[in-house]
């Protein structure tokens, strides 16, 4: 037999394929080491149709890859093996007996067009866990009482004090270089028309109306979200949700309610944190390009009101309840292993980013509509 | 159904979605049994104990524990239920950010109305029965593996529970603590009543501590062997229950 490529020096010497009674015979020989092996493989198992008899007598010596090569032309072309030596035969001897069913468990890998369906599957199913998981949460907190079914207050005013205290310098940090940015970059133009002073309007209402709340959300979402899908993720691969569970204690109510309380107390007072901030930014933007502090101050009072600053607040809780309740519903849906707090964790990110962004917009939509 | 009988399996069968492992398995465990659950690696233990303790439910079938079912039953009556049982986990599965007294005082904290002194003395009696009194304030990610399964048990035994369930509790400990933790099993049998039923492999355990063992297979789906431990080893016909107890290779 020819073989194409000239590289594979020796491999006529490790193969050799003739024609045998109602089918092939291939004659192994020489060291079947993993080399050998790769350089044979394909040509030994292309080869092996019909009835296919090995004729392994001249193999000096058989590695873990060369049983592999013996078994697969057993098993898949159902080839008889003969001649091997006694100390090979004795090492083969571990792979001979009934094979043991596929295990039909393991997913084969999909096709492209399977991957886009199943991704479209998983999302409709993920929008299904979380309508049924809001259904969750407003029975837990419909059905407070004591006893068994008490909220645990003091879970709720460690996770403020943590998601709210860790927050702040983030938060902080970035609204009030928002607020500058946005003075620095919208003072010039607007004093082409010398109306520079309507930068004030501009970073107050943007700030306080939508940046205020959707920074202070995202924030939270990679701070505390994260942090929630993660410790719940490890309780889940630990068991320790199953032992909740157990106990009589239902993970909803003991670990999902008080960080979805925390989230919806904490999150308003970043956001008026936020927009303060926000507005000291602009403020400084201002001051240094000579507008006092009076008229700056007098600006903002008449060109926001406590309207806007509500509008903002509102969805503040909003997204803080959807924020700690998708880090909490992320972590109850971790799969197991370790690996799976990691895919839980991102997802929680993405999914309350994805979701502040969306419920933003059809707050928008809403407030338009009834002239908030 | 008789007055002594704690747990009551009916027809059950057992499995993940399309997956059954066990079918049509049905047995009874009496109140104050050592009951053990054997079994090949892989044959479905974890799993039909995670029935009985209502983590999964059935595919078909029934679990009673004191003729309460917990598949179906919600609210105070399935809380009823669960404060009878106590769980020991293959893993020990203790929480992770409280210390080992607090892993103990959270259930009775939440079931019952005793001040903080007396959940913390209640604990420390726990954790003595283990072995593990001079750790109330270490956490579960500072003391052995061991360690962690003994304090598991403890935590489970937290409300005084009439049924543990304990997966392999003595995989993984020396054959000292191993053979401590049979005596305390035992024990808490003979003093208090506790009904066990036991997922286990450990045959020198088995013996010491088992009044009946089931064990499953894998192939037949469901129990082929039931009886005491020494009767098995000396007259099971069952070629795996014979290997299983003289320990041969299959
Ligand atoms: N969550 C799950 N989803 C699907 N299949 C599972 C799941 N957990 C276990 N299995 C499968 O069920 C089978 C039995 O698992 P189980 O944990 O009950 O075995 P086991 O008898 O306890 O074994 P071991 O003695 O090794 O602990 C295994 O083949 C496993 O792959
Ligand atoms: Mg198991």
């Amino acid at each position: 037999m020819r073989l194409g490529c000239a590289h594979m020096a020796g491999v006529e010497d490790l193969l050799k394929v003739e024609p045998g009674e109602g089918g092939v015979r291939l004659v192994l020989s020489g060291r079947l080491d993993a080399d050998a092996v790769a350089d044979i493989w394909n040509e030994a198992l292309g080869a092996a149709r019909g009835k296919v008899t090995v004729d392994a007598s001249a193999v000096e010596y058989c590695d873990g890859a060369g049983s592999a090569l013996l078994c697969e032309l057993r098993r898949r072309a159902g080839g008889k093996i003969t001649g091997l030596r006694p100390e090979i035969a004795r090492v083969f001897e571990l792979f001979e007996g009934d094979e043991e069913p596929e295990d039909k468990s393991r997913k084969p890998v999909d096709s492209p067009l399977e991957s886009i369906g199943r991704v479209g599957a998983e999302f409709f199913e993920d929008l299904r866990d979380q309508v049924a998981f809001l259904g969750e949460m407003v029975v837990v907190f419909a059905t407070f009482r004591g006893g068994a079914q008490r909220l645990r207050w003091n879970d709720v005013w460690i996770t403020f004090e943590r998601a709210g205290v860790q927050a702040l310098l983030v938060v902080g940090l970035i609204s009030f270089l928002t607020g500058l940015i946005m003075a620095f970059q919208a003072a010039p133009p607007l004093r082409q028309f010398g109306v520079d002073l309507f930068v004030v309007n501009l970073v107050g209402l943007a700030m306080v109306r939508e940046l205020g709340p959707i920074m202070t959300a995202i924030v939270l979402a990679g701070r505390s979200g994260s942090a929630f899908a993660a410790e719940i993720g490890t309780m889940k691969v630990n068991e320790e949700i199953n032992a909740l569970n157990t106990m009589g204690l239902d993970p909803a109510r003991f670990l999902v309610a008080p960080r979805v309380l925390a989230g919806i107390l904490v999150t308003p007072f970043l956001i008026v944190y936020a927009d303060l901030l926000g507005v000291a930014g602009g403020f400084l933007v201002m001051l240094m390009r000579g507008f006092p502090t009076a008229a700056l101050w007098q600006q903002l009072t008449s060109a926001i009101s406590v309207h806007d600053v509500m509008a903002g607040l509102i969805k503040g809780f909003v997204f803080g309840a959807l924020v700690a309740g998708m880090g909490c519903l992320r972590g109850l849906q971790t799969k197991e292993g370790a690996s799976a707090v990691g895919v839980s964790t991102t997802s929680s990110v993405v999914s309350s980013i994805f979701l502040i962004v969306v419920v933003d917009a059809i707050f928008a939509v809403v407030y338009y509509v009834i002239g908030f | 159904m008789g007055d002594d009988v704690m747990i009551q399996v009916q027809d059950l069968s057992a499995g993940y979605g399309d997956t059954v492992l066990l079918e049509h398995v049905s047995f009874e465990v009496k109140r104050g049994e050592i009951f053990v659950i054997l079994g090949g690696s892989g044959c479905g233990k974890s799993t039909l104990l995670k029935n009985l303790i209502g983590l999964l439910p059935p595919l078909a079938g029934k679990v009673l524990i004191e003729g309460g079912d917990l598949a179906t039953a919600s609210g105070d009556k399935r809380r009823k239920i669960l404060r009878r049982i106590g769980v020991g986990y293959q893993s020990g599965a203790l929480f992770g950010s409280m210390t080992l007294a607090e892993n103990i005082t959270l259930p009775i904290e939440e079931f019952t109305r005793l001040p903080p002194e007396a959940r913390e003395a209640i604990a420390w009696t726990k954790l003595k029965l283990v072995g593990l009194e001079n750790f109330t304030g270490h956490l579960p990610a500072e003391i052995s593996g061991g360690m962690q399964k003994r304090a598991a048990i403890a935590r489970a035994m937290a409300l005084d529970p009439q049924v543990l369930f304990l997966d392999e509790p003595s995989a993984g400990l020396d054959p000292v603590t191993s053979a401590e933790l049979d005596a305390l099993i035992l024990h808490l049998r003979d003093a208090l009543g506790v009904t066990f039923v036991i997922v286990s492999h450990e045959l020198a355990s088995i013996y010491a501590v088992a009044d009946r063992v089931i064990m499953l297979d894998k192939k037949a789906k469901g129990i082929i062997a039931e009886g005491r431990p020494q009767d098995l080893r000396d007259n099971s016909k069952d070629p795996f229950v014979h290997k299983f107890f003289h320990r041969e290779a299959a």
